[in-house]
């Protein structure tokens, strides 16, 4: 007899801890609730009396509203806690901090924290499900997951596209998660960058690096531009925005001449426009950026009622 | 009173001996055997047990003065008794940093009224180990200190690390170096590599260790002083001291119980109690630097002790401090290395006591007759579960707690005196 399915994983801490089943799972639960978002009346009660806290350490608008909004249209009650306003400024440990918000029974913590690994500490200490935002250089599950869910929309499958993902992969835990969920689905990854912003041994997390953005692109399905960060000063990555945009950035007489004629260009967002990308290339043909940040709601209303174990009972650990 | 180790193994690697005997002891030295046992001798049969010249540990943190929470001289030394150490040389970087004569005298003062071992403090190398400017290393030598260091704070200027050579050179002051290129370790929480990529935390280049060893056995070569690495974690630096030993350069080094046994992997999720600088490095490190305690490429095994409270370490990775504790389950773990046939019993007893006595020119190390007390009774055999509860040392980062180990200190002698006894 086939073993019915069901979804066990009461934290979401990262791409990594999916299994192939597990995330189309929850793809097949994003789509059925991305149609409540089109509705005129954008709410269903599904959350109703259940409390989710946004926990943020890091400045954010979109991952942040994103998470608010998929909550409140399963009628959950959110609150949102900015870094700035918590105890962390009084010198209070996150494990406190979280053992206070523990304290008041919240069901979801949703957690973006500067440190890599973060959110998996809470899931020692409090009871509530842990759902990373974002940690550090790790992970962005979310992100994956809506990439992948806006990928599977336009191209029906993930297995065997070609993906290129190029910026700073070294410093993003959005390219960390996308590699992951990418070629957990039978994708090939390839990335370009300075080997600046390579971080060491790529490899093991299934990616292939290639020398050139030329070399990436090549008869890619999907295109991933990453945002670059300002020059940081301790660590001399890049010359220049100027000189980045010159031989890594992404514009249409790149694509046009390499990357397949239907490639889906995508950006986790905010854009630098003409940095990374150019503004033809952003608001150009293949361009799904816009469909990644309304997939982003579907993905997280997904999430947060497949952790409180809707289908029968709360799931397990 | 007299004191009958009876019928254990003795082993000696000053005069070379390995043979089953008894060693006696009176008045916290050891004296030659006679014919008759005295009235009211204490006397143990050490059947199958061995008999050692007390272990050294060169290189430990007692925390004191400063940070007494973590550690203390005396929570520090009962640790190290109970580990089998009857001496241990602590690291200045308390609170005040141990760069006068005071700071030596303080912590001196406490080994002497409520140490469970010896303890041989190290200086710094510069004032507050500030990096600029040399300490007062006639003074700290006077007052009892046997090396400096800025352990913990590598220097990064090289002419002070050359002065620092040269002076200490002229007070008969070993110099132990923390070898790290702060440039390329800065923020780095681990080794980098495999985990650092899948944990997404910032790496420590095996480069930031290599380049500094580089340094100071080119400057060790200049100034012609004795110098000692500490904590060596890679297959780099390794070879880079077997290199220069060849050559002749009067380099020491020391490796540590965590770089021999385990790799980059216990990492795992974070777990903090796997955090130290320099790193856990990966397999292939791991090997090589086994395979320099065998060939000899190393002088000493040290622990780098270091306690922290749950304050430092119950923190986000990236947050929490480097370090672990080390006194009570190095034996065990060296004795693994007996075990696995990488080294004998003879050059684990020079590895741990003979050697780290003759570098920091201290007493023990040998069972000489004529020489002072200090010995250890090791039970090869013994196995125990390394338990959080049964940890002395007032810090329990440990990433051995719950591990199952063999082999075990069971008397331990410090001048005579019975410091740990676990005999029935």
């Amino acid at each position: 007899m086939k073993k019915t399915y069901r979804f066990q994983h009461k934290h979401i801490l990262g791409i990594e801890q999916l299994s192939v089943t597990d995330i189309f799972h929850i793809l097949d639960t994003a789509i059925s609730f991305k149609e409540i978002s089109s509705r005129p009346i954008k709410k269903v009660p599904t959350l109703k009396g259940k409390t989710i806290i946004n926990f943020f350490f890091e400045p954010s608008t979109r991952t942040r509203l994103s998470f608010e909004i998929a909550a409140k249209r399963m009628s959950a009650d959110t609150f949102n806690i900015a870094a700035s306003t918590s105890s962390a400024q009084k010198g209070e440990t996150l494990i406190d901090t979280a053992c206070n918000l523990e304290a008041m029974n919240p069901d979801i913590i949703i957690i973006r924290h500067g440190s890599s690994g973060a959110p998996g500490l809470l899931t020692r200490y409090v009871n509530a499900a842990i759902i990373n935002a974002g940690d550090g250089t790790h992970e962005h599950p979310s992100q994956a997951l809506l990439d992948l869910m806006t990928v599977r929309e336009h191209k029906g499958t993930i297995e065997g596209l070609k993906v290129a993902i190029v910026g700073d992969i070294a410093h993003s835990r959005v390219a960390h998660s996308n590699i992951l969920g990418f070629t957990k689905l039978g994708a090939e990854v390839n990335v370009a960058g300075p080997a600046t912003f390579m971080p060491p041994h790529l490899d093991s997390l299934g990616a292939q690096v290639c020398d050139t953005v030329v070399e990436a692109v090549t008869d890619a399905d999907v295109v991933m531009a990453l945002r670059i960060q300002k020059e940081r000063q301790d660590d001399p990555l890049i010359p220049s925005l100027r000189e980045y945009a010159q031989f890594y950035g992404i514009n249409h007489s790149l694509l046009s001449k390499y990357a397949r004629p239907d490639a889906l260009i995508m950006h986790p967002g905010p854009i630098n426009r003409g940095v990374e990308m150019n503004p033809d290339v952003a608001d150009g043909k293949g361009s799904v950026i816009l469909e990644q940040v309304t997939n982003g709601v579907a993905v997280r209303m997904a999430l947060l009622y497949l952790v409180m174990g809707q289908e029968g009972g709360r799931a397990e650990a | 009173m007299i004191t009958i180790l009876q019928n254990g193994r003795l082993i000696d690697p000053v005069s070379g001996v390995d043979e089953k005997g008894d060693l006696w002891i009176e008045d916290g030295f050891i004296i030659p055997g006679r014919e008759t046992i005295p009235e009211h001798s204490q006397v143990f049969d050490l059947q199958g047990k061995w008999i050692v010249p007390g272990l050294i540990d060169m290189h430990v943190h007692l925390r004191e003065p400063g940070e007494e929470y973590k550690e203390t001289v005396e929570s520090g030394t009962r640790a190290a008794a109970a580990g089998g150490f009857t001496a241990v040389a602590c690291m200045p970087n308390t609170i005040p940093v141990n760069d006068c004569a005071s700071v030596t005298q303080l912590i001196l003062e406490a080994a002497k009224s409520k140490g469970s071992a010896k303890v041989y403090p190290v200086g710094a190398i510069s004032k507050g180990s500030q990096g600029t400017g040399l300490a007062e290393y006639g003074e700290l030598k006077e007052a009892g200190a046997v090396a400096v260091t800025d352990d913990g704070l590598p220097v990064l200027d090289s002419q002070l690390m050359r002065r620092a050579m040269e002076y200490a050179g002229s007070h008969d002051l070993l110099v132990m170096s923390h070898s790290e290129e702060i440039a390329l370790s800065r923020n780095g929480t681990m080794n980098e590599g495999v985990v650092s990529t899948r944990l997404g935390l910032r790496g420590i280049p095996v480069a930031a260790e290599a380049i500094m060893v580089y340094r100071e056995i080119a400057l060790a070569e200049l100034t012609g002083q004795r110098t000692h690495i500490a904590h060596v974690s890679t297959a780099a630096a390794t070879d880079l001291i077997a290199q220069s030993k060849a050559r002749g350069v009067q380099i020491t080094a020391e490796t540590t119980p965590h770089y021999f046994t385990l790799t980059e992997e216990a990492v795992g999720d974070y777990n903090t109690n796997a955090k130290m600088n320099p790193p856990l490095r990966t397999e292939e490190d791991r090997q090589a630097i086994r395979k320099g305690l065998q060939d000899g490429t190393f002088d000493a095994i040290a622990t780098d002790h270091a306690p922290h409270s749950v304050i430092e370490k119950e923190l986000e990775f990236d947050q929490a401090a480097n370090g672990i504790i080390g006194l009570e389950t190095s034996l065990p773990l060296a004795l693994g290395l007996v075990r696995d046939g990488v080294i004998d019993a003879m050059r684990m007893v020079e590895l741990m006591s003979s050697a780290p006595a003759r570098i920091l020119k201290v007493e023990g190390g040998t069972l000489a007759a004529g020489t002072v007390a200090d010995v250890t009774v090791i039970d090869p055999d013994k196995e125990f579960v390394f338990t959080k509860e049964s940890i002395l040392s007032k810090g329990k980062n440990s990433p051995f707690i719950d591990w199952k180990l063999q082999g075990k200190a069971v008397l331990t002698i410090m001048d005579g005196r019975i410091t740990h006894n676990e005999l029935s």
